[in-house]
């Protein structure tokens, strides 16, 4: 029993030793209120297990199982000994949350809550069925996976502030669109601008409490006002990019010596290693065209309900990725390559990947609840940095099955409850609505008062829902 | 019993059976569909063959599945039988029916195949696979 070994070594902090194979120990960030799933704790060793691992492989306090690498897990390798594993950014690439403000109070909104809702589902499809209303061509598409928002704000939908208010300016600068395969850019195409289905949504919600005035003032966001969250990913073309480059690092690597066949993985300065970087950075840049598509299509919709509605970036998280970023390890600086599995970076103030205008009070990191529940906004710190390779949770982490939510939940019932505490909402199907369900999830505020007491982010505001729209 | 499903925290776990491989191949692949779109029913309107391969009866299945993942995603092809389908060494070849997803209310939720806790063995005279699918 992995959860046995545990020793703690701090408030919410435990490590899991080194044993076997593992070539670093374990290190997990959780409230003992929490329980750690058993599976997870194995796959946070798993992880150590891999070449050019350094530090500690981390699982963080919203983690819960996944494949080859758990949800919410970090873990940052050597340049030359290490490796990068696809596994270890999971399917949905640059699955990610924007942030929008608006100059709408809550009563604004509540008194057109149902137009909203409606307007809004109606706007932005959510996938299949409901396919892209844009579309593009196989060339521009091409452009597209190598300048991510940038493009789209290019072609006049958005402002030049919205890509400067994302993570890498939305756009990962090492993309190569010709690393993408064919099959992933036909299951894409059809995808930009759709939400997709499961964890994804839109949602409108009101600042209901300040946490940091002085940080909240510098980010624009007051009591009252209404925000706007769009959680959504690379979609198809992710997903295939993950799926090519696991069987082909399988086919030149084999996976005899792997604790789990997920984790396959090539040497960061193999040319397979460096094409799925390539790769990854163009389903990267789909993601980011993806959520400044859909903002763009957000202002349209909600200027016939508010003609002078004035709506903005505050910012934009990647939680599936990695990146080459530089640390502090052994003492020393280095650039390590980093991967954020269900994990969010929150870098402290200075460091040159925040926006300019925000660099003096470190990035913010955004972290949706799930449905019905709060979100929060946060701000990085320089605790992080030296911690968790500059990493945070990404949102509640669930705890029951949607298999468990379909036998005990119905989608009608999970609408009745949220319509009760004031919450409008749309979705493609009663099964989602089930399967994401509040109950099944974490206590985001006790996931989030973890990493505040850790100090890994700092709670800036609070935020509550009004409309929800889910694919 | 074709397949079931299994608890998983995140995602969709399911088990399939069958007298041989051919016919656990065909089970999961009608779990993978009831995966994507619920217990809807999915008229038989066209016909498409497929072909995988793999490496072994692991990367032959995930290689299958995905096919028809990337059917509902690519080509707007939503499967609803598999009328042959026929495994030699680890070469699969099935002719499956379905519709235009665009003719079904769905949202297809599945992200992907993944080899997370995945066999497709062999036991006793029964086949036996698993898989979990990343939604």
């Amino acid at each position: 029993m992995y959860k046995e070994k545990l020793k703690k070594i701090g408030e919410d902090e435990y490590e899991l030793p080194k044993e076997g194979k593992m070539l670093v120990p374990g290190r997990i960030f959780i409230s003992g209120k929490m329980i750690a799933e058993e599976d997870a704790l194995k796959q946070v060793a798993n992880v150590a297990h891999l070449p050019g691992i350094l530090k500690y492989s981390i699982g963080l306090a919203d983690m819960h199982v996944g494949y080859g690498f758990p949800i919410g897990g970090v873990a940052a390798f050597d340049l030359d000994k290490g490796v990068i594993s696809p596994g270890g950014v999971g399917y949905d690439i640059n699955c990610s949350v924007r942030l929008l403000k608006t100059n709408l109070k809550k009563e604004d909104a509540i008194k057109k809550q149902k137009e909203i809702v409606n307007g809004l589902y109606e706007k932005i499809p959510s996938g299949v069925g409901r396919g892209s209303r844009f579309n593009i061509t196989r060339q521009e598409l091409n452009k597209l996976l190598e300048g991510g928002a940038k493009y789209i704000v290019e072609k006049g939908m958005g402002t030049k502030e919205d890509y400067l208010h994302t993570e890498e300016e939305g756009q990962m600068k090492k993309a190569d669109a010709s690393k993408v395969s064919e099959r992933a850019v036909k299951r894409g195409i059809g995808q930009l601008g759709t939400l997709g289905a499961g964890n994804h949504f839109l949602e409108v919600q009101y600042v209901d409490e300040i946490f940091d005035e002085k940080i909240a003032k510098e980010l624009g966001i007051k009591k009252n006002q209404i925000t706007i969250m769009i959680h959504c990913g690379s979609r198809g073309l992710g997903h295939q990019v993950a799926s090519d480059y696991i069987q082909l690092m399988e086919k030149k690597y084999g996976f005899k010596n792997l604790p789990d066949r997920e984790l396959i993985n090539a040497p960061i300065k193999s040319e397979l290693g460096k094409d799925y970087y390539s790769a990854m950075c163009a389903a990267a840049n789909f993601a980011f065209a993806n959520k400044q598509l859909i903002t763009h299509w957000i202002r349209e919709e909600m200027k016939k309900l508010f003609p002078s509605v004035k709506i903005d970036v505050v910012y934009d998280v990647c939680h599936n990725i990695a990146k080459f970023e530089e640390h502090i390890v052994n003492g020393k600086k280095k650039i390590v390559c980093v991967h954020r599995k269900g994990a969010t970076r929150c870098f402290g103030k200075g460091r040159k990947e925040i926006p300019e205008s925000y660099r003096k009070i470190g990035q913010p990191v955004i972290i949706p609840g799930s449905m019905g529940t709060a979100s929060y906004l946060l701000i990085g710190t320089k605790k992080a940095e030296e911690m968790t390779f500059g990493s945070t949770v990404h949102g509640a982490g669930r705890v029951s099955s949607r298999s468990y939510a379909l036998k005990n939940l119905s989608g009608e019932e999970v609408k009745k409850e949220l319509n009760k505490k004031g919450i409008e909402v749309q979705a493609g199907s009663w099964s989602s609505l089930a399967e994401e369900a509040p109950e099944v999830y974490n206590d985001i505020d006790e996931v989030v008062r973890v990493v505040d007491e850790l100090g890994i982010s700092k709670r800036v505001a609070r935020l509550k829902p009004l409309a929800v729209v889910k694919g | 019993m074709k397949f079931k499903f299994l608890s998983h925290t995140a995602d969709v776990k399911f088990q399939a059976f069958g007298k041989n491989a051919e016919e656990a191949f065909e089970n999961s692949a009608l779990a993978l569909k009831e995966a994507i779109c619920g217990k809807m029913k999915i008229k038989s309107n066209v016909k498409k063959t497929i072909k995988a391969e793999g490496r072994d009866f692991e990367s032959l299945l995930y290689n299958f599945l995905e096919k028809i993942i990337y059917l509902a995603d690519a080509e707007n092809f939503l499967i609803a039988e598999v009328k042959e389908i026929k495994i030699k060494k680890f070469e699969l070849k099935a002719v499956i029916t379905g519709d235009k997803a665009s003719n079904c209310k769905f949202t297809n939720k599945v992200k992907a195949v993944t080899y997370n806790e995945m066999f497709a063995v062999k036991k006793g005279n029964k086949w036996i696979i698993q898989c979990v699918l990343d939604v």
